[in-house]
């Protein structure tokens, strides 16, 4: 029996494979150490992405950190002199001016927002569809769009920079951030429910409001909070448009200063002492916006907790 | 296949196909959301069409001469947008080439080969950095870039070429090299962000496949993860190049601000949107409307590389 095995020819399928397991075999070290080559390049691009965060906040707490005092955040600025250069004042100005701004941009579009959501979520027409990919499309134009359109419609027929004009580009820039989340977070509220309102007879509006949308707040949370971090680090649009106060400004009609604002003029200003308010400025301005992101997380974290 | 007729249900709604069977609404619920979408819509199309009226005036005056001329010059009412074009191409293809390799590679590294355990925080800072706002990457590369940039990095560009083109010229940090680099660290997150979800679908067998006929993990993500995903990542990429063309405040502070055609890398330059943004205060009207011509040539780029982008997310999420 083995006599004869060992006469017959070898089986061509053994045969191929024992030459691929050789092959492989040869190269296995190579194939193995490009391999932990390239992953230890990717892994490396992770780090060169992450470290520019680091140099921003070292940078941020080196230079900022030594101008802010409570004077700092509750005074109206001073134009520091040749003989005082040191005097510069606070930012009380900018940090009520960007409080009203981003208040007003807030009371449109948060309102807006949601019902827009609302409407996305509940509607499945071809107009419907065209306004998702418009504000899909308008979340990535340039906000500097946004204040030329603020400009053209409230400065020019007001005559005046305002900061309300600033609050509407803002709110403009706000409403598709909100809808969109707004719209995910509805979509995800289990259908289930809306059925089981829809069945003990409420209307559609009932159950949208009573059912749905409490369910879907967490989400709507976060979007709006998202949206309000990207709203009060922006510049461009506001730049256009407010005009500058030197003055605690509570009235959106008049012009206004903000903390952005503030720190691009004072980054160009002719003092050293401006310069340093200019990162005092700055790390309020990534204070807030990190705060207004962690509770954002939160929330999210708490959604997500509530679900399982 | 089961046709949809047979199982519809009640006065025909065809309950396969997840479509509400018409319920009565409150008739002023559905006004006033339709009534909000219908506002909303009416205000996009009055957005575009305030900075077609604004520019109006400068397209009527000097035709597309605005587009080709190349002296940008207000005081001598000269409106050649060319090298605010071409700076605003530059910069943008410049961080492209450093965020792209970056950003695909920390989406692949944050979804294949980190634990998810550490991948979750680090993904958050990741997020964070498009957090901070624009204003204060301006700041950080005016007052720490530049003499980094001046000192270190030019010099050695500039040894590179030996002083020849495209790093050639004085080192002074500020210019195309600086907001190029600001521009890659700020549209880092996006590529970062959408490549993640475009790698996330790529379906577990087609890895598994791999795996079992003998590749190594890089030769997965090499030839099965990016290819499969390739569609996807082109869109992320584009999303990316969409924020770079449009970013302002951050390429304003560090661009140098001179509308000369731009030589080298070296030289200073200003992109369309930084242009707008420091010359729209204490304009000429007819400054004005050339300012709002260059928002409109801003707004069609943008806003076609932006569709091209959420075409092929799109295409490429669904696989």
């Amino acid at each position: 029996m083995t006599d004869l095995l060992a006469k017959l020819p070898p089986d061509p399928l053994l045969e191929r494979r024992r030459v691929v397991q050789l092959m492989s075999q040869k190269t296995q070290r190579a194939r193995s150490l490009r391999s932990s080559l390239f992953l230890s390049l990717l892994v490396s691009a992770l780090m060169v992405a992450i470290i520019p965060l680091f140099f921003v906040c070292a940078a941020l707490v080196q230079r900022g950190f030594k101008v802010l005092s409570w004077g700092f955040l509750t005074q109206v600025p001073q134009q520091p002199t040749l003989m005082q250069q040191d005097t510069i004042g606070g930012v009380g100005n900018a940090i009520i001016g960007s409080l009203v701004v981003d208040g007003v941009a807030a009371l449109v579009a948060v309102p807006l927002g949601i019902i827009l959501g609302l409407y996305l979520s509940e509607t499945q027409s071809r107009p419907a569809t065209a306004l998702r990919s418009i504000t899909e499309i308008m979340t990535g134009l340039p906000s500097i769009l946004l204040g030329v359109f603020a400009y053209v419609y409230i400065v020019l027929n007001m005559h005046a920079f305002t900061g309300l004009a600033g609050a509407m580009a803002l709110a403009l820039l706000m409403t598709p951030v909100i809808t969109k989340a707004a719209e995910t977070a509805l979509r995800n509220v289990p259908r289930t429910l809306t059925e089981a309102g829809l069945a003990l007879g409420a209307r559609q509006s009932k159950v949208s409001l009573k059912v749905v949308l409490p369910v879907a707040a967490p989400g709507i949370v976060t979007g709006v909070l998202l949206a309000l971090a990207r709203a009060i680090g922006e510049t461009a649009p506001l730049l256009l448009v407010m005009g500058a106060s030197i003055q605690y400004e509570w009235n959106p009609l008049h012009p206004m200063s903000a903390l952005p604002l503030m720190t691009f003029n004072y980054s160009s200003a002719a003092y050293d002492s401006q310069h340093a308010a200019a990162w005092g400025v700055a790390i309020v301005l990534v204070a807030i916006v990190l705060i207004l992101n962690v509770v954002s997380r939160l929330v999210a974290a708490f959604m997500r907790r509530e679900r399982h | 296949m089961i046709s949809s007729k047979s199982v519809s249900g009640l006065n025909g709604h065809d309950f396969t196909r997840g479509v509400m069977p018409r319920v009565k609404s409150g008739r002023f619920y559905s006004y006033v959301l339709r009534g909000s979408a219908v506002l909303f819509a009416g205000v996009l199309v009055l957005f575009v069409w305030s900075i077609i009226q604004q520019s109006w005036p400068a397209w009527s005056h000097s035709g597309l001469s605005i587009i080709t001329g190349t002296n940008w010059a207000p005081a001598d009412s000269q409106f050649g947008a060319l090298p605010l074009i071409l700076a605003t191409l530059i910069t943008a293809g410049v961080a492209l080439l450093f965020a792209v390799p970056i950003g695909i590679g920390t989406a692949l590294t944050l979804n294949y080969i980190i634990p998810p355990r550490i991948a979750s925080p680090l993904t958050v800072l990741v997020e964070l950095l498009a957090a901070v706002p624009s204003v204060v990457y301006g700041l950080w590369g005016l007052n720490v870039l530049v003499p980094w940039m001046s000192t270190t990095i030019q010099p050695w560009l500039a040894g590179l070429t030996s002083g020849g083109w495209p790093f050639s010229g004085n080192a002074i940090g500020l210019g195309l090299v600086l907001a190029s680099t600001v521009l890659s660290i700020m549209v880092l997150p996006t590529i970062v962000a959408i490549s993640r979800d475009v790698i996330a679908v790529v379906p577990r067998d087609l890895i598994e496949g791999a795996l079992s006929l003998g590749a190594t993990r890089s030769q997965v993500l090499l030839k099965v993860v990016v290819p499969s995903a390739k569609i996807g990542l082109l869109g992320a990429v584009s999303l990316g190049a969409g924020r770079a063309l449009g970013e302002t405040v951050a390429v304003a502070m560090v661009i140098g601000s001179s509308p000369a055609m731009p030589h080298s890398l070296f030289s200073l330059g200003s992109t369309l949107a930084s242009t707008i943004a420091t010359q729209f205060i204490d304009s000429s009207p007819q400054q004005l409307a050339a300012l709002g011509a260059l928002a409109m040539i801003l707004m069609f780029l943008t806003a076609s590389v932006n569709a091209i982008a959420r075409a092929l997310v799109q295409r490429g999420v669904k696989g």
